[in-house]
């Protein structure tokens, strides 16, 4: 869980004074808070931790961890949640539930 | 080297493996901090090409190993509860506690929830206004301040019923008492680049200048660690100990001011007890008085939570880079990820693990296929 995965900003809005995104993942998006990054603008590519964006990197940097982190297995853990059953995790491995278990 | 073959930028990745052996006159032992570090050394070979002097032991980076036991007994406590709810990141449900773990809680009809981010535990409070939900909080200086962020966004929204469980853990301290220690053999750090995204580098110079020992920044990728052992090697070899920054792309000396501001409004320093390790002076966070209504500690009442950690798991030294892994008389027989006995097992980013998704072949009579 003390990862921090790169992703694609797709959206940015404001919440009852909060910044909220958009973040695609490979196959998978989740919200992120952008509060921390406030200079970060749709289509950038940011990484981020559980949840919340702290820093940006540029798109190749971006796509080379990314695809390290899935061929290490370590983003299902990184990216589970009960909230987002009907999404498929990263890769195509076991639902939203992470780790067979 | 036939791990990293698999490696695109493997021609790059073997020059630095070669100079490193060029530079490295003396034989020297290098802790990297951080459990993600700890995976990608296991998993591209990294340690295996490495000029046989310079040995890499691993360090206690990974928050879900060093929680302490007791800490995991009351998340229990609390989700075995009848109306409470307890959130977390779904890397604690198999750590085992005293008793057992989350994920025997969460099958035996207990409320557990697991969530990736402390936004989505806020909108767990919010949809179940009449129960209590509580966070079980857990992270170095990466995690700290998004939890903060919770809890100062609750009391915004004065959402009642939400509370942490927070047992943070800060990576200065841990170094300091590993330096500090009669036993310590490490010789040369790489700093968790993710921590230091957060934190900067400023705490880490003043750890170099007084224990003499150079600290390279770095991230996680193969080529992060092989250019931060070069830098260390380099270092070490010509008698200097500073603070540098291979993990440029994520980390500035300065780090995430607004990160650090939220974190340091809603916790403050505490003595923390790591698991395996036991008690580091000011190596924790807490929650500040300012926001105790949603300090679980102080909301439920936890008596007499304190119980010892199993005798035949050797985690603390392995947390301490003072023994492998594999050194476990249990390492793959009776400790597996299916049945973790102690928590580097458990996590991802646990050491145990790693060896056992890399390694486990080593042991003779493991079992390993
Ligand atoms: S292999 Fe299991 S029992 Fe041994 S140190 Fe690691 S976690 Fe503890």
């Amino acid at each position: 869980m003390c990862l921090a995965i790169p992703g694609k900003l797709l959206t940015a809005e404001e919440h009852n004074g909060v910044r909220i995104g958009r973040v695609q993942f490979g196959g998978i998006t989740r919200e992120a808070c952008l509060d921390f990054l406030p200079e970060a603008s749709v289509g950038d590519y940011v990484i981020v931790h559980v949840g919340f964006a702290l820093s940006r990197v540029d798109r190749e940097e971006a796509e080379r961890s990314y695809a390290l982190l899935e061929s290490m297995g370590l983003l299902e853990g990184e990216l589970q949640s009960d909230l987002h059953d009907s999404e498929s995790s990263p890769g195509g491995r076991a639902g939203a539930g992470g780790r067979p278990l | 080297m036939k791990y990293l073959d698999e490696y695109r930028d493997e021609r790059i990745a073997r020059n630095l493996a070669a100079e490193i052996g060029r530079r490295a006159r003396r034989p020297w032992t290098l802790m990297e901090i951080c459990g993600g570090q700890t995976h990608t050394l296991m998993r591209f070979g990294i340690d295996e090409v490495l000029p046989p002097g310079i040995e890499m032991v691993h360090g206690p980076g990974c928050p879900v190993c060093v929680t302490s036991l007791e800490t995991i007994d009351k998340a229990i406590a609390i989700a075995s509860r009848p109306a409470a709810i307890l959130v977390s990141y779904g890397d604690m449900l198999r750590v085992p506690g005293s008793r057992t773990d989350l994920f025997h809680v969460k099958a035996s009809g207990g409320d557990v929830r697991v969530v990736y981010s402390p936004v989505e535990a806020l909108k767990v409070a919010r949809a179940h206004p009449n129960r209590p939900v509580v966070f079980f909080a857990v992270g170095f200086e990466t995690t700290a301040p998004a939890n903060a962020m919770a809890i100062w966004q609750a009391k915004r929204e004065g959402l009642a019923n939400f509370s942490m469980l927070a047992s943070h853990v800060l990576v200065p301290p841990a170094i300091r008492a590993l330096l500090s220690s009669p036993h310590n053999r490490v010789q040369g750090f790489i700093g968790p680049g993710h921590v230091c995204t957060v934190m900067g580098c400023r705490e880490y110079e003043q750890l170099a200048r007084e224990f003499r020992v150079p600290i390279v920044v770095g991230g996680f990728e193969p080529m992060d660690l092989l250019e931060a052992i070069l830098m260390l090697v380099t270092q070490l070899e010509q008698g200097r100990a500073e603070v540098e920054n291979q993990y440029v792309r994520s980390v500035t000396y300065e780090g995430n001011r607004l990160a650090q501001k939220v974190l340091g409004e809603v916790f403050e320093v505490c003595d923390r007890k790591w698991r395996g390790i036991g008690q580091i002076p000011a190596s924790g966070l807490s929650i500040r008085r300012e926001y105790a209504d949603f300090d679980a500690d102080t909301i439920f009442d936890f008596e007499g939570f304190t119980v010892p950690e199993p005798a035949e798991c050797i985690s603390a030294l392995v947390l301490q880079g003072r023994k492998k892994p594999t050194d476990c008389p249990v390492f793959a027989a009776r400790c597996t990820p299916e049945h973790p006995l102690g928590a580097p097992m458990v996590s991802s980013e646990g050491a145990c693990a790693a060896y056992y998704q890399y390694r486990r072949h080593m042991v003779a009579g493991a079992g390993a296929n």
